[in-house]
């Protein structure tokens, strides 16, 4: 994040593609997607939906990137052999 | 490739839109059929508010912010200097309803009337969500929104959506599509279609809003089916002047079942609701009059 000492470049051009990464939106997040990866079947259909491009499908199952998840719940809404739950954050820690 | 859709992600995490964004979705897969090489002009509105906040950008192709009006004139302008400068790179110019049925109306109707090579998406939510919710030519009859409130007097919305796709396609020479974050793969061929479209290119995107259509952050998507199956999103192109429907629901669900997701319309009447799947069916009847017709 800025700080004091940032220096704006001329035209406020941003030279730094896809930074806004640094930002952890994960701690907006009340409610904790948990995949069970022995159920899940990797269709990809979690991915497709996630408005945060959270997701991936990694050889083991669905992969969720905790940083930046805000928790909306589509993904387990969706998960067609019901392989994601949303926890409450506080006790989602088993992941 | 995941559900016939490439992996790379051109729109990265960390943006501010709130949880289960309609439009953050749209925004994935616009850029995932637009690719890297791609010039994206985005007017004010909602997308530019969450994915732009200095120093710091979503974006990870070559982006400009202009002013909620020209989007069209902004992206008419890069494509002609690229034709100029022989560079093959695509011009996507994306603003939400507000820069496209209101504000930014002049701008694209004078880029498609010159036929410049810009494919233009508006991202339709229905309203100006970012700064509070007040109505705009995409506001739905009866909605709720903060300037067409509910009380004894008022009962939201007065008015019609404008037929926007239908308004664009008149201009004639240009292609045409409406599309729904519900469908991605539908989304991405039309977008990817458009771009491929020698001339001005349109495609509207169904993106629900979670707080301004008041529906939890995990209902997005099912919002965007329900819409699909009780005609109230038609999903079909323009080509060439011929009107086809790219998907068409083989069973119809009543309108009913679509509003009742959300608050914004939690207010209505047994009378209002008759008269939004009236209108509903009289639109969809006449967009069925007109397909496979020449309409241009």
């Amino acid at each position: 994040m800025p700080g004091k000492d940032m220096k704006l470049k001329p035209g406020a051009v941003i030279d730094e593609p896809g930074s806004s990464t640094k930002t952890k939106t994960g701690e907006w997040r009340t409610l904790k997607p948990v995949v069970d990866k022995k159920k899940c079947i990797k269709c990809g259909l979690c991915w497709l939906y996630c408005p945060d491009a959270c997701i991936k499908i990694k050889k083991d199952g669905a992969d969720i990137d905790y940083d930046h998840c805000k928790g909306c719940g589509i993904c387990a809404r969706h998960c067609p052999v019901k392989a994601i739950k949303m926890v409450r954050e506080e006790n989602g820690k088993s992941n | 490739m995941i559900q016939g859709l490439p992996e790379e992600e051109l729109f990265a995490s960390g943006h501010r839109a709130c949880a289960g964004c309609g439009a953050a979705i749209a925004m994935r897969h616009i850029l995932k059929a637009a690719g890297k090489n791609v010039i994206v002009v985005n007017a004010t509105g909602c997308i530019e508010v969450v994915s732009t906040p200095y120093p710091l950008t979503t974006w990870k192709v070559p982006y400009i912010h202009v002013a909620f009006e020209n989007a069209g004139a902004v992206a008419s302008g890069i494509s002609e200097a690229l034709k100029r400068q022989g560079r093959k790179e695509k011009v996507l110019a994306i603003a939400g309803d507000g820069g496209t049925f209101d504000i930014g109306f002049q701008a694209l109707s004078g880029m498609i009337e010159r036929g410049h090579d810009v494919c233009y998406v508006c991202y339709d939510n229905g309203a100006y969500e970012n700064t509070g919710i007040q109505r705009s030519g995409a506001t739905p009859k009866y909605a709720w929104t903060t300037t067409t409130p509910v009380g004894k007097v008022k009962h939201g919305d007065e008015r019609w959506k404008k037929p926007m796709p239908l308004i664009v396609a008149m201009h004639r020479n240009c292609y045409v599509a409406t599309a729904s974050v519900g469908f991605p793969q539908d989304l991405y061929a039309k977008v990817k279609k458009g771009l491929d479209f020698k001339g001005p290119a349109y495609v509207q995107v169904f993106t629900p809003c979670v707080p301004g259509w008041k529906i939890g952050s995990d209902m997005t998507i099912e919002v965007c089916k329900k819409a699909y199956y009780a005609k109230v999103t038609p999903l079909y192109e323009i080509e060439n002047g011929i009107l086809r429907f790219s998907m068409k629901p083989e069973q119809f669900i009543p309108v009913e079942e679509y509003l009742k997701l959300q608050g914004r319309f939690k207010h209505l009447s047994k009378k209002e609701i008759k008269e939004i799947q009236e209108h509903v069916d009289r639109e969809w009847d006449r967009l069925c009059g007109l397909e496979g017709k020449k309409i241009f």
